[in-house]
């Protein structure tokens, strides 16, 4: 009893204030920023960056010689920086890196993070209106590396207390709102993402979180990947991440319902 | 000679991997393992090109009291057939199976020939997730319990089975593959492009929560094959890395073994108290998981004179939290009910199966990498293994409290004498041609194996992984029998097993 009492005393309060204004410190490496200058090299551009990156998530125009970056394959490793002989590549701790179009995740050259964050989501009046009090979300895994699945786990403890928010995982989809998905979304996985899917209720969302989700991640080549799904049905909001922090999910979420 | 012995890190020539005829290859296995030997690999590397039907099997003997590995390989064909080692040695079971499920080499009478995550390469295409030949017991009152893929909370898929009596589960079938995304595939394909490196992002990506570990076995590897010994300092914060992914996820798994017997202040503290272990990864590498922490040629974050004192004032925190908690919670009389005789997985069974890691000394099995194929660090900064002989959850969560502990102390010792240097080494990557090396980690999880093969061009031709759970999977099954099917989030719970790590 006396022990409880000075293990609580101890342990004081461990949830994190407010939410929406909790930074994750460097290095952590969120928002990707690149230099606005072209490549230089000798005649052309030299491609350590790209020859380097495991998700091939480097663009470089042929023409105007900028670099852009797909933050949706991007998983995060902080390699091109350290191959980058001229420093074209800054990993900033900027978290807030969800967007509803997936197009808005390939990050061009000199775009900094307020830039991208205040056009990435496009919250929905229905959205709102639907869901903005009390969303429940159902988590399906597809064969990524159980990384997204620890965070998304996180968001639950004390620390980030997502519940705060109205925000719940549930254990069955006939309670939820939409799923999540995490993982590339294997052949044996496939058809159970779709019936989980089919068993929520409508109106219902499709959340991606991960690099594997989104694009396949590392494992984008491989033959193993039935990814169907992600054709047939629209997608909501992607969240990126490898893993994905559990501040860039909340916040997402957040930013998504308009509160 | 019947086979050529080497050590962990090694680089052999495959030229002097004797190839055997079956009953040899057999006869030498069974008179292995009769003298103490423990299967560590057994797979198959297609011949050459793959448009034969050969398939070229090698087996992995580990001898743990001298550290020694011994390799052999045998030619046999896809739909071949040959006496299984699993009827006399149940722990090739798996090894047996995964041959089976990849070429279709029939190990004969096998008494559990089923498929282990029906990798996209396997032979049989009928055979898949949909139809898995499940067990069947029938009787009045007896039923079954079918669970999953997708489960309640938010965890990996996997499909279990229970056969019960009343509440008590006579056998459990555990079927595994959803989450098969052919990592070990995709290593080879990286690996002949030639252009691109190996990406070690790959190996970060097998299981999660074993990022370090499989990290480190990878990075050892090419590391052997491409003769770059790395820096000593960099192999102390190898160390440091790994000590403290065993940490955060002991710590976690504590909590999670608190929540599942509604314990929940332990579910609250040790959830905070991990946090502040990852969150030290995070405030080194990045990554609360450490992804990015290691590199080939050693360690791209090196641990400065702030950041030393930094990650020790947090230790001490987290020891002080988890000592706290854990005397309580350990010397609690409703704890220790649902935690005692619950889930037993005896000693002989944990040995015959092939158990690794923390769970198998848990049920005193005596192993342990870090100590029988010291490697990095560990050669200088010796571990001792510890073990409990109950073998039940109590044992697997207390071995755990135990081995934080111990680990903190170790990671303690090395900041405080973290060897002068650099902590990054140039590689150069030319692999060495035609040769094999075993890249031996000890993860929190257990052992985990990385096992190399280069072809005549040096590209790799075979990377076959081992993630500790390969083995345990089947450990779980056992234990679970004769308890409560209420019992099985608890015990499962207490092995923790990755679902990734076994379907690759
Ligand atoms: S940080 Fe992203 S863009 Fe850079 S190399 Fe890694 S995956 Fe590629």
């Amino acid at each position: 009893m006396f022990d409880m009492l000075k293990i609580r005393i101890n342990q004081g309060s461990q949830a994190i204030k407010d939410v929406r204004k909790a930074v994750i410190p460097l290095p952590f490496r969120g928002f990707p920023v690149i230099s606005p200058q072209e490549c230089k090299g000798d005649n052309k551009a030299c491609n350590a960056c790209l020859e380097g990156c495991p998700t091939n998530a480097i663009h470089i125009n042929q023409e105007t010689r900028k670099l852009s970056i797909d933050i949706g394959k991007c998983v995060f490793c902080g390699d091109c920086v350290r191959n980058c002989k001229e420093n074209k590549i800054a990993f900033s701790n900027f978290h807030k890196i969800a967007a509803t179009n997936p197009n808005t995740l390939v990050l061009e050259a000199g775009m900094t993070p307020e830039d991208f964050y205040s056009n990435a989501i496009k919250a929905r009046d229905q959205i709102k209106k639907i869901f903005g009090r009390s969303l429940k979300l159902r988590q399906v895994s597809a064969a990524g590396c159980n990384g997204c699945e620890m965070e998304l786990n996180a968001c639950s403890n004390v620390n980030f207390d997502m519940q705060r928010f109205g925000i719940e995982f549930v254990a069955s989809p006939r309670h939820a709102d939409g799923i999540v998905i995490t993982g590339p979304i294997s052949q044996n996985m496939s058809f159970a993402v779709e019936d989980t899917f089919n068993a929520v209720p409508q109106p219902r969302i499709v959340i991606l979180v991960g690099s594997c989700a989104i694009s396949g991640g590392v494992f984008a080549s491989s033959p193993a990947l039935n990814r169907e799904f992600l054709e047939k049905y629209p997608v909501d909001l992607y969240i990126p991440g490898c893993p994905t922090h559990p501040l860039t999910f909340i916040n997402g979420v957040l930013d998504f319902l308009g509160q | 000679m019947s086979a050529i012995q080497t050590r962990n890190n090694r680089v052999v020539s495959r030229e002097d991997i004797p190839l055997l005829p079956i009953d040899q290859f057999c006869a030498f296995l069974t008179d292995q393992s009769n003298h103490g030997k423990r299967p560590v690999m057994f797979f198959g590397l297609p011949f050459e090109d793959r448009t034969t039907d050969e398939v070229i099997v090698y087996s992995i003997m580990a001898h743990d009291e001298s550290s020694s590995l011994s390799i052999t390989s045998c030619l046999m064909k896809r739909g071949e057939s040959y006496p299984s080692l699993t009827q006399q040695f149940p722990a090739f079971h798996i090894f047996e199976r995964e041959l089976f499920e990849q070429f279709g080499i029939t190990p004969a009478l096998h008494p559990w020939l089923k498929p282990v995550r029906f990798d996209y390469r396997r032979l049989d295409e009928s055979s898949n997730i949909i139809n898995y030949p499940f067990f069947h017991m029938e009787g009045e009152e007896l039923h079954e319990v079918a669970v999953g893929p997708v489960h309640a909370g938010i965890i990996e898929p996997g499909h279990f089975r229970f056969m019960c009596h009343g509440e008590r589960v006579h056998h459990l079938e555990i079927q595994l593959g959803y989450q098969h995304r052919g990592v070990e595939s995709l290593f080879e394909f990286n690996g002949k492009k030639g252009r691109r490196q190996i990406p070690i992002q790959l190996a970060e990506s097998i299981a999660g929560d074993s990022v370090i570990a499989h990290a480190s076995a990878c990075a050892q590897a090419i590391e052997s094959l491409s003769h770059c010994d790395i820096p000593l300092r960099a192999a102390a914060i190898r160390g440091i890395a790994l000590e403290l992914e065993r940490i955060g996820i002991h710590i976690g798994d504590l909590g999670a073994i608190a929540n599942d017997i509604a314990y929940l202040t332990g579910n609250a503290v040790f959830g905070a108290t991990r946090t502040l272990v990852i969150n030290t990864s995070l405030a080194i590498c990045g990554s609360r998981f450490g992804r990015g922490w290691i590199r080939f040629g050693g360690v791209p974050f090196d641990i400065d004179e702030s950041l030393r004192s930094r990650i020790r004032a947090t230790l001490e925190k987290v020891e002080h939290d988890v000592v706290l908690m854990g005397e309580t919670m350990f010397s609690s009389p409703n704890v220790l009910t649902r935690l005692e005789k619950t889930g037993i997985l005896e000693h002989q069974k944990a040995k015959d199966i092939g158990m690794v890691g923390m769970a198998a000394r848990a049920s005193g099995v005596q192993l342990d990498v870090r100590s029988d194929h010291s490697y990095g660090i560990y050669k200088n900064f010796p571990i001792y293994k510890i073990t409990l002989e109950s073998g039940d959850v109590f044992a697997r969560a207390y071995i755990r409290y135990i081995e934080i502990r111990k680990s903190i102390a170790f990671i303690y010792e090395l900041l405080d004498n973290l060897p002068q240097g650099n902590t990054m080494k140039p590689i150069e990557m030319s692999l060495a041609p035609n040769s094999m090396t075993i890249s031996m980690v000890e993860g929190w999880r257990g052992e985990t194996v990385h096992a190399l093969i280069t072809d005549k061009e040096g590209n790799i031709a075979r990377y076959k992984i081992k993630d500790p759970s390969f083995h345990n999977w089947f450990g779980l099954a056992l234990a679970v029998r004769e308890n409560g099917v209420s019992d099985f989030p608890l015990v499962n719970k207490s092995f923790n097993l990755s679902y990734c790590g076994n379907d690759l």
